[in-house]
């Protein structure tokens, strides 16, 4: 049983100087870990992703990061994360060194992580100027052939945060929709919490292994949180809230009133269940807006396969 | 004659370049509208493959991002990231694929990365997301992009993505770059190619209105003019059609 608040794994797991992976390739993103973690005041963190999104645009913002691991910083399908152009450009807040590498370079990275190598070789950054800015990226020798090919480090975050539709109370978590770099962030982790926006019993889970993403064997944390990854999508439990992402390209051009966002929506309540109250009392039917229509699957056959009970005459 | 505005020229423009393709790389904004509208007119038979880990997308709606799940609702496949960037597209199993850029260069050269010292940078952009290996995997490249000087460029102020690198012939082939590189780039004034001997990008058809020196005075470079240079068919009233009332009926990346 490992069912805690989002308050007391944030406080148990993350600590200062972490390295961080909230994963979630532009859909199930977890707002509810990045908005605690900032609550709590956490700084000096590493923060890995492939795609920033608006979740480490107000990480920066508020000052937890000292660097950024991640291979596409923008707001997607919306323009720039103007924070992290702040942090980049003008050091404001603060200084933030970046690590930048291709998606499948941080892809590699986690894979190289999760399965215990000590670097992982993909066909890419041939002409490109990436390897010049990150020494990390580096080419060897093909030792079955004539040619070089890159690598890159394994990436062990210290605690790897997902969000998911479902879990058991163990932790085995079912993801379904964009498998995204879950599961190799979360085996590459030390520590993982799993945000789910319901818990089931196991005999859920059992009925349908495939969908395991991830296992209980990795996961410190269990968090039940609906609408977690709000303002993002979580398929077939809620569209992205659209209207959030174009606000939030108004509001992170100004550091003063990102600020104000931060106080209003952050630091001025007392967790997830307040900032959800917060939204649904500004639009009362926000999740019949976001709801999706129904679309479900056709039931499968895993079969039985009881000893005793074939009968072979 | 119908009116038509700059994007659809585009995506029209773009849509009928996909004809016999089978497995094409698709990205949000206006690829993807040209794409599904390929899907309707020019090649139905068109896989639409999506970075977020999507084969055979049947998009119900305009994709809010890549990550919308409108892209997996009804799709043949969905998988991980690492199987994506490595089944797929490392593979080479993607025939054609979609890039845009802050700056090209006159051999399709991309850069997305930033705008002026990497270290003191004037603008940060977003970064290479997939475009990288992208660039160097698919089998082909086409560029969208509007025609402006700012993206023109005569040098990139930082190279994200290899196209045809320093124009010399076998470059690519030398460094082991498998694709085949960039085939075409499609603007809202004019149609481009490359000159397979200099691998340099020509102009080959001007939207219709457009002269050629208005194109020149878009570019950074003295930019190579086809012998043949014609005008480029406009859209068709279908095609128009399809983008307006199906594709884009908010006409969000299509006005």
């Amino acid at each position: 049983m490992k069912i805690v608040s989002m308050k007391e794994a944030i406080s148990k797991n993350v600590h200062d100087g972490d390295t961080i992976a909230i994963e979630g390739f532009t859909a199930f993103i977890c707002s509810a870990a990045a908005h605690e973690i900032i609550r709590q005041g956490r700084c000096d963190l590493t923060l890995c992703r492939m795609t920033p999104d608006l979740v480490y645009d107000q990480m920066i913002a508020a000052g937890c990061a000292k660097k950024l691991v991640f291979s596409y910083a923008g707001n997607p399908g919306v323009g720039p994360l103007h924070c992290i152009r702040r942090a980049v450009e003008k050091a404001q807040p603060c200084p933030l060194e970046i690590e930048e590498y291709s998606h499948y370079g941080m892809i590699c990275r986690y894979v190289a992580g999760s399965s215990g190598l000590p670097f992982y070789p993909l066909h890419s950054y041939l002409g490109s100027d990436l390897p010049r800015v990150n020494p990390k990226i580096r080419f060897v020798q093909n030792p079955y052939g004539k040619d070089r090919i890159s690598v890159v480090p394994p990436l062990n975050p210290d605690v790897t945060i997902i969000h998911a539709q479902r879990a058991d109370s163990n932790g085995n978590t079912q993801l379904w929709g964009f498998l995204g770099v879950q599961k190799e962030a979360a085996f590459a982790a030390k520590h993982v919490i799993v945000v789910v926006e319901e818990i089931v019993d196991e005999a859920v889970i059992r009925s349908d292994p495939n969908l395991t993403v991830i296992p209980q064997l990795i996961v410190d944390a269990v968090v039940l949180q609906p609408h977690g990854a709000h303002p993002s999508y979580v398929q077939g439990y809620y569209d992205r809230d659209n209207q959030f992402y174009l606000e939030w390209d108004r509001i992170s051009r100004d550091q003063e009133k990102v600020k104000e966002w931060l106080d209003e929506w952050i630091y001025g309540i007392e967790d997830w269940g307040d900032y959800l109250n917060k939204i649904e009392k500004r639009e009362p039917s926000i999740w019949e807006r976001l709801a999706p229509g129904e679309n479900l699957s056709q039931p499968l056959n895993y079969g039985l396969y009881a000893s005793g009970e074939v009968n072979n005459d | 004659m119908t009116d038509y505005t700059p994007s659809e020229f585009m995506i029209a423009s773009s849509s009928r370049a996909l004809a016999g393709e089978r497995i094409v790389f698709v990205g949000v904004g206006l690829p993807n509208i040209a794409c599904n509208l390929a899907k309707r007119t020019v090649s139905p038979e068109l896989e639409l493959v999506y970075e977020s880990g999507v084969f055979g997308a049947r998009p119900e709606r305009l994709p809010l991002s890549i990550g919308d799940p409108t892209l997996v609702s009804g799709a043949k496949s969905v998988c991980s990231s690492a199987d994506l960037f490595s089944l797929y597209l490392q593979a080479g199993r993607i025939e054609v694929a979609f890039l845009g850029a802050a700056q090209i260069d006159r051999f399709g050269n991309l850069n997305t990365t930033v705008i002026g010292d990497y270290n003191k940078p004037k603008v940060r952009l977003p970064g290479s997301g997939g475009a990288c290996e992208i660039a160097i995997h698919a089998q082909k490249i086409f560029m969208i992009a509007r025609l402006t000087k700012r993206t023109f460029v005569e040098k990139l102020d930082f190279c994200t993505s290899p196209g045809y690198l320093s124009g010399r012939k076998g470059e690519r082939a030398e460094l082991g770059i498998p694709g085949s590189g960039p085939q075409l780039v499609v603007t809202d004034m004019a149609i481009f190619g490359f000159d397979p001997e200099s691998n340099e990008m020509v102009l080959n058809f001007l939207r219709p209105g457009v002269s050629v020196e208005e194109v020149r005075d878009k570019i950074s470079w003295p930019i190579k003019v086809a012998r043949n240079i014609q005008d480029s068919d406009p859209p068709t009233a279908e095609e128009l059609r399809l983008i307006r009332e199906e594709l884009d009926p908010d006409r969000i990346y299509s006005k």
